[in-house]
């Protein structure tokens, strides 16, 4: 992983934002605060209407927050108008503009900041080569594909060079092949640029692949930031373990906390260690997360014991899906081999075992 | 044969005979029309051979050409200043948030469309004695102020549906690539919206060369426009000089309703 510098771009501090009133009130953003760092590839994921547009909208400028502040690079922005910030968003949608060349589109920012002319085409052409668009140059923006309109829309809003650039659910109208490319041409794009990316979308896996950092939201609130990692393996909620992966939920009895660590003690007797979520004290009994990749079945006894349920077959892995003895389903993944079947049979009565690093214990 | 995936009228019996006899009604009378303003006759009843002669008389009548400058004048004028009102008017009642007595807005815009025309006519007749009286003048001023006001809502219809059908995101996506809200309109929003601004255009244009009644009510004398003039002759003798400038008119307006045409279609 390198090295990101500690300067940070875009800080929001407090920052609320309700639409309407009475009845009708919705707090789309509720005193959210993060910050997010210079040249770093920042994710915002959440389901259907937890606010990720709205944040990125205020810090574009497109509306502005109820409450709060939004500084960039120690500067508050909140009341600046969307042509006075150094900041720019592609489009879900694209937006580009119909009238225009793919060349024109790509000038449009340089155009309306009154640079030179030959400023400007340098420029233009320093865009289409990196993202390979020099060929259709004077095409129409309604004469090319899907996948490359996203290109010209990724390359308007980074030829003026901005601070910071917004990209809200960027791949989401692509097909799942172009997704993949973009998704690696996209890092590419960042790496090469050294732009700091804030990436908007509701797919768990991209945020995974692409991320430097992720801020998972909820309902108008961030729950937790961190790099993808932490997110999978440290999830401080069960929103969060549950949103992002596969995972399953046990009730433990927690003691001997000490240093981000305890003893957790399942409802089979058996005791396991665990690692805490952030800056919390577990007392009595708590939710414990055990990923499907970290058990596995045995056939002898185990952390837990139960029956086979079901056995689904993923090509890559097969998953287990067992009913424990205390009537709560456990899902065991095991990696497939080409010569052998994964060893069990539904209805056969078996064990499973937990790896040593594998629960973290959650806040609620 | 494939199945037949929707419903084509065009498929039902008798369609094209109600067509036909359509088109029939509604062009007979112009093709007519037209034909008997080649008729070598004082008559325009009897056709007596063809001849040029009475489109050589229309040009000749002082009284027809000034009729048709007038009612040039009148039109251009009212058409431009119909339109760039029109234009703001669609600007300020489609990008804005909804509020309350917005529909009523829009009832004001075109309630020329909806008042009985002879109301108007003669409400500016009597109102606009009055100002004659105070100012003493009498120019081509009333006409163009009367012109302008009836042809707003024909003008501002094609422009806000343009409008309200233009992806809003694009005037955004300009104001993130550091246009101001001038530059917005001027590079982004005005270009996407001119074949609709061509369309108000066309439409208060053609809509004013043809207006009688207000016209007829509001003129002062030797104020002739050519539709008034025409229907003035009418009460004397009709020669088919009537006819020779109806076929110089109609071949006018579609000229200039092709040129439009030709025009929005590049431009989209
Ligand atoms: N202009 C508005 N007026 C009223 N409510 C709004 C407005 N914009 C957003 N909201 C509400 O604010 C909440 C957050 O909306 P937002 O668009 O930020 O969600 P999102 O996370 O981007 O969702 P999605 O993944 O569906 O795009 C939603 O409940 C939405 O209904
Ligand atoms: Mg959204």
């Amino acid at each position: 992983m390198p090295d990101k510098p500690d300067r940070n771009a875009i800080e929001v501090i407090g920052v609320s934002k309700i639409f309407g009133t009475g009845e009708a009130r919705v707090a789309a953003l509720d005193n959210v605060s993060v910050p997010i760092r210079e040249n770093e590839f920042f994710t915002l994921l959440g389901p259907s209407g937890c606010g990720k547009t709205t944040l990125l909208r205020l810090i574009a400028g497109f509306d502005f927050p109820t409450d709060g502040q939004i500084l960039l690079y120690g500067n508050d922005i909140a009341p600046l108008p969307p042509f006075k910030r150094p900041v720019n968003t592609v489009f879900q949608n694209y937006a580009l503009f119909p009238h225009m060349t793919v060349a024109e589109n790509i000038g449009f920012g340089l155009q309306m900041l009154g640079k030179p002319k030959a400023e400007i085409e340098a420029r233009v052409s320093q865009m289409l080569k990196l993202v390979k668009m020099e060929a259709l140059a004077k095409r129409r923006t309604s004469q090319i594909s899907g996948g490359q309109q996203q290109r010209v829309a990724l390359a308007r809003a980074l030829a003026p060079q901005p601070k910071v650039l917004l990209l809200d659910e960027p791949l989401s109208a692509l097909d799942y092949k172009l997704r993949k490319e973009m998704q690696i041409e996209l890092k590419r794009l960042q790496n090469e640029t050294g732009i700091t990316f804030i990436f908007v979308t509701h797919d768990q896996e991209e945020a995974l692949t692409m991320s430097d950092r992720i801020a998972v939201m909820s309902a108008g609130k961030i729950l937790q930031v961190g790099t993808p990692w932490d997110i999978y393996d440290k999830p401080a909620e069960r929103f969060v373990a549950d949103f992002i992966g596969e995972t399953n939920f046990l009730t433990a009895k927690i003691d001997n906390v000490a240093n981000g660590k305890a003893k957790a003690t399942l409802k089979s007797g058996k005791t396991i260690p665990a690692t805490v979520a952030e800056g919390f004290t577990p007392k009595g009994e708590a939710t414990i997360v055990v990923r499907p990749e970290h058990a596995k079945a045995v056939k002898g006894p185990g952390e837990l014991s139960g029956t086979v349920e079901n056995i689904v077959y993923f090509g890559t892995d097969t998953h287990i899906l067992v009913r424990l003895d205390d009537g709560d389903l456990f899902t065991v993944r095991q990696q497939n081999s080409r010569s052998a079947s994964c060893g069990f049979e539904e209805g056969e009565r078996i064990g499973v075992s937990i790896s040593d690093d594998a629960a973290q214990v959650l806040k609620d | 044969m494939a199945k037949r995936a929707t419903f084509d009228i065009r498929q039902q019996t008798g369609f094209t005979t109600v067509a036909m006899i359509c088109f029939f009604l509604l062009y007979l009378p112009i093709v007519t029309l037209v034909a008997y303003a080649f008729n070598d006759n004082d008559s325009v009843a009897i056709w007596k051979g063809f001849s040029l002669r009475w489109f050589y008389s229309a040009w000749n009548n002082t009284q027809v050409i000034d009729a048709s400058i007038r009612s040039f004048q009148i039109a251009i004028a009212a058409a431009l200043i119909a339109t760039v009102a029109a234009t703001m008017a669609a600007l300020a009642t489609t990008r804005t948030k909804p509020y309350k007595g917005l529909t009523f807005k829009y009832a004001f815009i075109n309630q020329p469309l909806m008042v009985p025309e002879i109301v108007t006519a003669v409400a500016l007749l009597v109102f606009f004695s009055r100002i004659k009286i105070w100012t003493g003048y009498s120019g081509l001023g009333y006409l163009i102020a009367a012109h302008t006001a009836f042809c707003i809502p024909f003008a501002y219809l094609p422009i806000r549906a343009r409008l309200e059908n233009m992806d809003l995101s694009l005037e955004t996506a300009a104001a993130d690539l550091y246009a101001t809200g001038w530059k917005t309109f001027r590079y982004v929003t005005l270009p996407l919206l001119w074949p609709g601004i061509l369309a108000g255009l066309m439409l208060a244009f053609v809509v004013s060369l043809d207006d009688v009644v207000i016209t007829e009510f509001v003129k002062s004398g030797g104020q002739d426009t050519l539709p008034t003039y025409m229907l003035g002759q009418l009460r004397r003798i009709v020669t088919p000089e009537i006819n020779a400038i109806s076929t110089v008119f109609l071949l006018l307006s579609v000229a200039i309703v092709t040129i439009f045409f030709i025009i929005s279609r590049k431009r989209t």
